[in-house]
């Protein structure tokens, strides 16, 4: 008796009589739900854009064409200006060295804050166990308010300066790395915690020995990353008041032409700094996970 | 010395820890023996404090030990060590800071973020490693030792309490029957020589024969068997384990020659002092 018949010979089983064509129409109907989905998806895209375009000042169209103008005439007086780059950014460096301190001191505080907000937010870790639904939603509100805003508000009621930056920025990374932090915590082992708990360790010396030695590595590589993002912030904040880098940006750029060599020496020095601050925390962070043996 | 009167734990709906009595007068070696889930770890550790109980007394010395609250309870942990199966020690750091770690309860924190241990601490630390056979490895991360010699640092820890009891939960039950050996017979030593009273919950019944001067059985938290180790027969047993006549002690059996006196290990650990 063989084993495998050819389709036109195989005895049609009840229900199984048109597979071909079940399948065939099944193809048919997802076909059709996607040309459905395409078709609404494209209805809205092309009704926003015309919502849009219409509350523009100008048309889209119109506006396209123009969309390299200003590059272009910073770039043409710059490249003119060319000998007057080096001057601008030894002019500026003190305003750059303001908002990468602004980053330091806010991603120090941040991370300590945030350090504590995870310990307190973790469960099996905390001191006051009952606390962590509030630790919780203290970083939720510390992450969720944009560092602009704290920064606005602080300028309004302070003045400007870098001190409304940094308590701002300090204030968004704790409630950022209070969140990470908390995620490593989840992982720790808590055979070791259990061992100092044996000995009559306080949660302090817990905390210290069995916690930290653990978390350690992750919590530098996370504070090395927030580094890299306080420093944008950092010069996006000067631009609302609170000097540094982004101040002298801005003033060059409002000024119009005849300063434009200026904004380049500037932008120039800017982007560099943050591709070497990515580079160097990138490679730190890579020692840090890969040197230790892939722990 | 230690009277421990109906001490019950509850989980939930489940007595782990069933009106446990027994009183010991001198500081032995007890051995519990009894099968997963009998309640053995969980009365270890009501009487080191890491679990509370929920009803009974412990009395140590005429003191209520389960009575205790915060820094008085850590004090009595700093008199009862504690060792576990998966040795719980921190892996990333060195032995000797893991054997430091026995004086915890008597340094301050500030002392102990900043890493201040007093000199004569660590040479006693170190004498006690130079006790155990381990001195060699004193620099090195926990993580980096055997399991054999990671429980004896945990040992170590243990002695650096000075402690009255120590407690063993499964000591042996991650290792190999040679470094088996060595650590309950170092447990012995130290029993033995230093009158520190010995607690451990052990998984076979030729270990608990060899080392003990008393077992207690238990089963689903009550104590169902309390005698001397030649009491201890096939019958005790499988009234322990809830066994029927197909148990064989030996097909699990992980000691290398069962016919060793009980004595031999005291009498070692007596020559290598």
């Amino acid at each position: 008796m063989p084993t495998v018949l050819p389709g036109s010979l195989r005895p049609n089983t009840p229900g199984g009589i048109d597979i071909r064509a079940d399948y065939l129409t099944l193809t048919r109907r997802r076909r059709m739900y996607t040309g459905i989905v395409l078709i609404v998806f494209i209805a809205l895209f092309v009704s926003g854009f015309r919502i849009a375009d219409m509350r523009n000042a100008g048309s889209f169209a119109d506006g396209f064409a123009h969309v390299l103008d200003f590059p272009r005439e910073v770039v043409i007086e710059a490249w003119e200006k060319a000998g007057n780059l080096p001057g601008h950014a030894a002019r500026a460096f003190p305003a750059l060295v303001e908002t990468f301190n602004i980053a330091m001191v806010s991603t120090i505080v941040g991370c300590i804050l945030g350090t504590l907000l995870a310990l307190g937010g973790t469960r099996g870790l905390a001191y006051w166990p009952r606390l962590i639904p509030l630790m919780r939603r203290t970083s939720d509100i510390c992450r969720a308010v944009p560092e602009i805003v704290i920064a606005l508000v602080l300028i309004f009621v302070m003045g400007g300066g870098p001190i409304p930056a940094m308590i701002a920025i300090a204030i968004h990374t704790a409630g950022a790395q209070g969140k990470l932090f908390s995620e490593v915590n989840e992982n720790v082992d808590m055979k070791p915690l259990e061992g100092l708990s044996s000995v009559g360790a306080n949660w302090w010396q817990r905390t210290w020995l069995g916690v930290f030695p653990q978390v350690m590595p992750n919590y530098l590589s996370y504070s090395l990353l927030r580094l890299e993002i306080n420093v944008r912030a950092s010069a996006i904040l000067g631009f609302v008041g609170a000097g540094g880098i982004g101040a002298e940006l801005r003033n060059a750029m409002t000024f119009g032409q005849g300063k434009f060599d200026e904004a380049a020496a500037i932008f120039l020095m800017l982007f560099a700094t943050i591709v070497l601050v990515d580079q160097t925390s990138s490679w730190m962070r890579n020692s840090l996970t890969e040197g230790r043996g892939g722990q | 010395m230690l009277d421990v009167r109906n001490v019950t734990r509850v989980f939930g709906t489940n007595r782990a820890v069933d009106e446990v009595s027994f009183t010991l007068h001198e500081p032995g070696f007890i051995g519990i023996i009894g099968r997963s889930g009998a309640g053995k770890s969980t009365f270890l550790r009501l009487m080191n404090r890491l679990t509370d109980a929920s009803e009974g007394e412990i009395l140590f010395e005429g003191e209520d030990i389960l009575a205790y609250q915060g820094r008085a309870a850590r004090s009595w942990q700093s008199r009862c060590a504690m060792i576990f199966q998966q040795f719980n020690l921190v892996p990333r750091l060195d032995v000797v800071s893991n054997v430091l770690h026995g004086k915890l309860n008597r340094q301050s924190t500030l002392a102990t973020m900043f890493n201040f241990w007093p000199r004569t601490d660590i040479m006693h630390a170190i004498d006690i490693l130079e006790r155990l056979g381990i001195d060699e490895q004193a620099s090195k991360r926990a993580e980096a030792l055997s399991g054999g010699q990671q429980q004896r640092v945990a040992i170590a820890r243990a002695l650096m309490q000075d402690p009255v009891i120590i407690l063993a939960d499964e000591p042996i039950a991650s290792l190999d029957p040679m470094n088996a050996q060595i650590v309950m017979d170092t447990l012995k030593r130290i029993n033995v020589e230093d009158g520190r009273m010995v607690i451990a919950n052990l998984h076979t019944l030729d270990t608990a024969r060899r080392y003990c001067d008393r077992v207690i059985g238990m089963r689903d938290g009550r104590i169902v068997f309390d005698g001397t180790p030649d009491q201890l027969s096939t019958d005790a047993a499988r009234e322990i384990y809830g066994a029927d006549e197909s148990f064989n002690e030996d097909a699990t059996s992980t000691a290398i020659k069962p016919s060793q006196a009980p004595t031999q290990a005291a009498a070692l650990g007596v020559a290598a002092q």
